[in-house]
């Protein structure tokens, strides 16, 4: 084929509408619960009802007598089998890492642990022959309060360890050499702010259950599981179960939503690979919403201890900061190191010369803790600026101008920060000049006095978050010295198909971010084909065997750079091909627009596909080269990717009831360049949404026995469309500099932002009733004791 | 067990049921209509939303014998028999009103029955429509860009050619080749 038409429109940059849509919009989805394996049967798990306690006798034989039952068993029939749960990231030496099997033994530790199961033919059985199960427990002290868990002759969460202490985790500027002592910039500040926020737990819930198929009959082992994680999972899997990593497959279809939720190695896919090897059938387990509330990770629940010292002119001096972290009863895959992700975090994007950062871990008798979304950077962005909103008020500036006095300018860039990060790229003053214009900022101000002047029972307050955040998980290096268990590399394969059509394998498995769509527009551009002659394949071991999956916002921070460095690898090997064709020395071939071209000639030209069916048929290729064109890449990023921007929120508050109602809602985001903008705004606004429910909606609860009393949707409670607000979203683009597509991280951006700006927004409303602080949730009746009790934390 | 005639989708099942099966279960379990799906164990999801004879229920919170000699219309029902997209997934389509896709069902299947309704609704009217329809994914902001367009679409007579949707295979159907 010669190619005479003109240069194919760039694809990155359009809002290409989604590939994955057709399947998702007819029903046509292949979610682990619809996978059926023939001979499969179905499991049911036994939980504890208590949240500690001690199985001092248990019984599942009677189990087996029920209908259709083919197998039960017990933590005590698997003991020896079953392992423990990993932890891959013991953050330090001294670590305390209680076994964690996936089903109980001899003692319970939370409520929902997981006790027994039964394997039946139907699912209905399996649930009914759960009550065929005879076990007696002897309760055992209830740990939950985190101080108290700390305190000497505290009742231990586990009655085999000596303390409730999991590990204590200190960076400190002036010994890391990054900054100065914060106890020094204490001493000498004029303005010293101590404040205590609490992080509630939350729930990640992801809509679409945890469901697990394993087939362990034959010498492979096949698990279909909704995980984020498939390659993570292959590799531990083997590992913990001895068989050998070529013979576990472990595919992730459609995954119906993660959030870090689905980032585990659960006790329900390896009971499921247990019950599996046991009945030497293939089962499948699929919790319900109730299983999966109580017994799926928790996320955040942290006491924050904060001291801001500062000049009365608001120059920030220094930050202290002390965490208390709720590991709950075991540590997850990487719960103990998800405080410390947000501990470079809290000096965000301010230049603070000195800061200390101390974290306790904590265990108590609760579901265990684990990433979700933004994982610690929520948390740090919160505090943060949370905070950098009391300072304002204490030296008499607007929030913004106190920000700005102290962020680092967009000239800084590259700026080495006090927690030792390098941020690459970024422009807070644009982001902001572009978010105070989208609201009305001045305009809302003005308003704000009036009513307050007014006394007007509906109260107006304006909430600023100017984040940054660290994403693009991550350099490996990095990694190994926070002793994280794996690296942080990703993988990307280019198949050049003998008709031109391209497969790309990506070992950054999604679950609804869209990558079989953006990754088709990058190859596009890349390899000068049509968007629809891509196909993006990701998510089974089998076809993409090497990978770190999808979290932390990495896979096209990362992935995307692999992605690129791939489909160079591609146009590397086609050119002697295509200078075979065009008959001339490959040092003339030049590859732009999609063709293949004698330098200088600008007519004629080969393309992609052309070298394909040459290789493909390699009847004279010259010698030396090999008949494909296909190439892989493994890609391992040099450094965090930092997006930033401002979000602000203006909320009305009705000082009668309590009530909270966001009026408008400004994210200016600066992701870089953007792949597909429709993509992008579509995880700020599902980003602001999950900040918002933190801000205002959920939080999980446990009463003082330890019973989940948030156990439902009815309790639990995610926002509808009739909760939340529109809102208003755009961007500055600052790229990142050494991304080969200029790009940065998005899907936890708008849930780091978004919290502060909202819990801001309520408290700047009821400053006139001494208000320095709401906890959240921000529900109307800790609005209304908050304004009933006046004052706050000062 | 109980007899209970249903017409899915067009095609009649008749099927011995136990009087405890959801109508959820028997979609999905029995009768392979596995595109609704379940999110929840006490209604407040409504990802399993279906319409029965033409309005919008929870199936998880009818019984199969409650819909016996009744018509459901599921996800997999929508798009007309020669594959053409109904106005409100192609809108969900258009609007990106999706992104993990496990909501979707339920809440195409709720707008279409909230644009029957009310062809004509407000944000606010939208907003409450769906508020027993759970999304954690996108922040229900563009599905409430895509219920306005399907609505408008829909005034116009379903609007002219339907524009394709790109696809790539199901993860399920691409294993087969390998
Ligand atoms: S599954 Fe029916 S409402 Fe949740
Ligand atoms: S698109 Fe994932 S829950 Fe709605």
């Amino acid at each position: 084929m010669t190619i005479t038409s003109q240069a194919p429109a760039a694809e990155v940059g359009a809002a290409r509408k989604r590939k994955e849509d057709a399947r998702l919009i007819t029903g046509q989805t292949m979610w682990t619960e619809n996978i059926v394996v023939p001979g499969m049967l179905h499991m049911a798990i036994l939980r504890s009802p208590l949240g500690h306690a001690r199985i001092s006798r248990i019984d599942t034989a009677p189990a087996l007598r029920e209908p259709n039952v083919v197998a039960a068993f017990s933590g005590r029939d698997v003991a020896d089998v079953q392992g423990s749960l990993p932890c891959a990231w013991p953050v330090t030496a001294e670590l305390v890492m209680p076994a964690h099997p996936p089903l109980a033994v001899d003692e319970v530790c939370h409520t929902g642990e997981a006790v027994a199961v039964v394997v039946a033919r139907d699912r209905a059985s399996a649930v009914d022959a759960l009550a065929a199960i005879e076990i007696d427990y002897e309760p055992l002290p209830v740990v939950l309060d985190l101080e108290a868990a700390l305190a000497d002759g505290a009742d231990l969460v586990h009655t085999d360890q000596t303390t409730n202490k999991a590990y204590t985790w200190i960076f400190d500027s002036a010994q890391a050499g990054t900054g100065g002592a914060v106890d020094e910039a204490a001493s000498g500040a004029e303005v010293v702010i101590r404040r205590r926020y609490r992080q509630q737990r939350l729930i990640p819930a992801f809509m679409e259950p945890r469901s697990v198929v394993v087939d362990a009959t034959g010498d492979q082992v096949t698990v279909w599981s909704a995980t984020q994680i498939p390659h993570v999972l292959r590799f531990l899997l083997a590992v913990g179960t001895g068989t050998p990593e070529h013979r576990v497959r472990v595919v992730a279809p459609d995954v119906g939503g993660g959030f870090g939720g689905k980032l585990q190695v659960t006790p329900e896919e390896m009971i499921t690979y247990l019950a599996s090897k046991r009945a030497g059938r293939p089962v499948k387990y699929t919790e319900t919403r109730s299983d999966s509330l109580l017994s799926a990770h928790h996320g955040r629940d942290m006491i924050q201890d904060i001291e801001l010292s500062a000049r009365r002119d608001g120059t920030v001096l220094g930050l202290n900061v002390r965490l208390t972290a709720n590991m709950g009863a075991y540590l997850g895959l990487v719960g103990p190191g998800v405080p410390i992700l947000g501990a470079f975090m809290y000096n965000a994007i301010y230049k603070f010369p000195a800061y200390r950062f101390e974290c306790t871990g904590v265990f108590t008798n609760t579901t265990f803790t684990d990433a979700y979304r933004g994982a610690g950077r929520p948390e740090a962005t919160y505090a943060i600026e949370r905070i950098m909103d009391e300072l304002a008020v204490e030296v008499g500036l607007d929030p913004l101008e106190v920000r700005r006095r102290n962020w680092i300018g967009h000239e800084e860039f590259p700026f080495t920060t006090v927690a030792g990060l390098t941020y690459d790229s970024g422009n807070y003053e644009a982001a902001t000049d572009r978010a105070k214009q989208l609201l009305g900022y001045d305009e809302l101000r003005r308003e704000q006095a009036a009513r307050r002047a007014s006394g007007d029972p509906v109260q107006l307050g304006i909430g600023v978050s100017t984040y940054t955040e660290m994403c693009g998980l991550a350099p490996s290096r990095v990694l190994g010295s926070l002793r994280y268990g794996a690296g942080g590399w990703e993988s990307a394969s280019i198949r050049v198909l003998p008709t031109g059509k391209i497969e790309v394998v990506t070992g950054s498995s999604p679950h609804g971010q869209g990558h079989e769509t953006a990754w088709s527009q990058i190859v596009a551009d890349q390899l000068g084909v049509a968007f629809e002659d891509v196909e993006v394949l990701h998510g089974d071991t089998r076809t993409a065997y090497k990978g770190m999956d999808t979290y932390g916002s990495r896979s096209l921070a990362v992935g995307g750079f692999a992605l690129v460095n791939a489909c160079k690898k591609v146009i590397d090997k086609a050119k002697p091909v295509a200078a075979h064709l065009l008959e001339c020395d490959v040092s003339d071939v030049e590859f732009a627009d999609g063709a293949f071209r004698v330098r200088g000639t600008p007519d004629g030209g080969r393309s992609l596909a052309d070298c394909a069916l040459a290789v493909f048929a390699a009847h004279d290729l010259p010698d030396g080269v090999e008949p494909t064109l296909d190439a892989d890449d493994v890609y391992d990023p040099v450094n965090f990717s930092f997006p930033h921007g401002t979000h602000l929120c203006a909320v009305e508050v009705d000082t009668e009831t309590g009530r909270v109602t966001i009026r408008a809602y400004v994210a200016v985001d600066d992701v870089g360049r953007v792949v597909n903008p429709m993509i992008v705004e579509g995880q700020v606004h599902g980003g602001v949404a999950q900040g918002v429910a933190q801000a205002l909606f959920e939080e999980a609860v446990y009463d003082a026995d330890g019973n989940l009393l948030t156990g439902t949707f009815v309790d639990y409670t995610p926002p509808s469309a009739a909760d939340l607000p529109d809102i208003v979203s755009d961007r500055t683009e600052t790229p990142a500099p050494d991304h080969p597509l200029g790009t940065k991280g998005v899907g936890e951006a708008g849930t780091i932002a978004s919290t502060p700006a909202v819990v801001n927004a309520v408290v700047d409303a009821l400053r006139p009733y001494g208000v320095d602080d709401v906890p959240m949730p921000c529900t109307p009746e800790r609005v209304w004791q908050a304004i009933r009790n006046g004052g706050g934390q000062s | 067990m109980t007899r209970i005639k249903l017409n899915v989708d067009g095609v009649r099942y008749d099927d011995d049921v136990e009087p405890r099966t959801l109508l959820v279960q028997h979609l999905r379990d029995r009768i392979g209509k596995v595109g609704t799906v379940v999110g929840c164990d006490t209604s407040n999801c409504g990802a399993c939303t279906v319409l029965l004879d033409g309005v919008s229920v929870k199936s998880c919170s009818v019984l199969a014998v409650q819909a016996d000699g009744k018509a459901v219309t599921t996800i997999e029902g929508l798009a007309e028999p020669g594959g053409a997209l109904h106005p409100v997934q192609r809108a969900f389509h258009e609007r990106h009103a999706l992104q993990c896709g496990y909501c979707t069902p339920g809440m195409i299947m709720a707008s279409v029955s909230l644009l029957a309704d009310n062809p004509d609704p407000t944000d606010a009217e939208i907003r409450e429509g769906l508020e027993g329809n759970l999304c954690r994914c996108t922040g229900y902001q563009n599905i409430v860009r895509a219920v306005h367009d399907a609505a408008a679409a829909m005034a116009d007579g379903g609007g002219a050619a339907p524009p394709q949707v790109p696809a790539q295979a199901a993860p399920e159907q691409r294993e087969v080749a390998v």
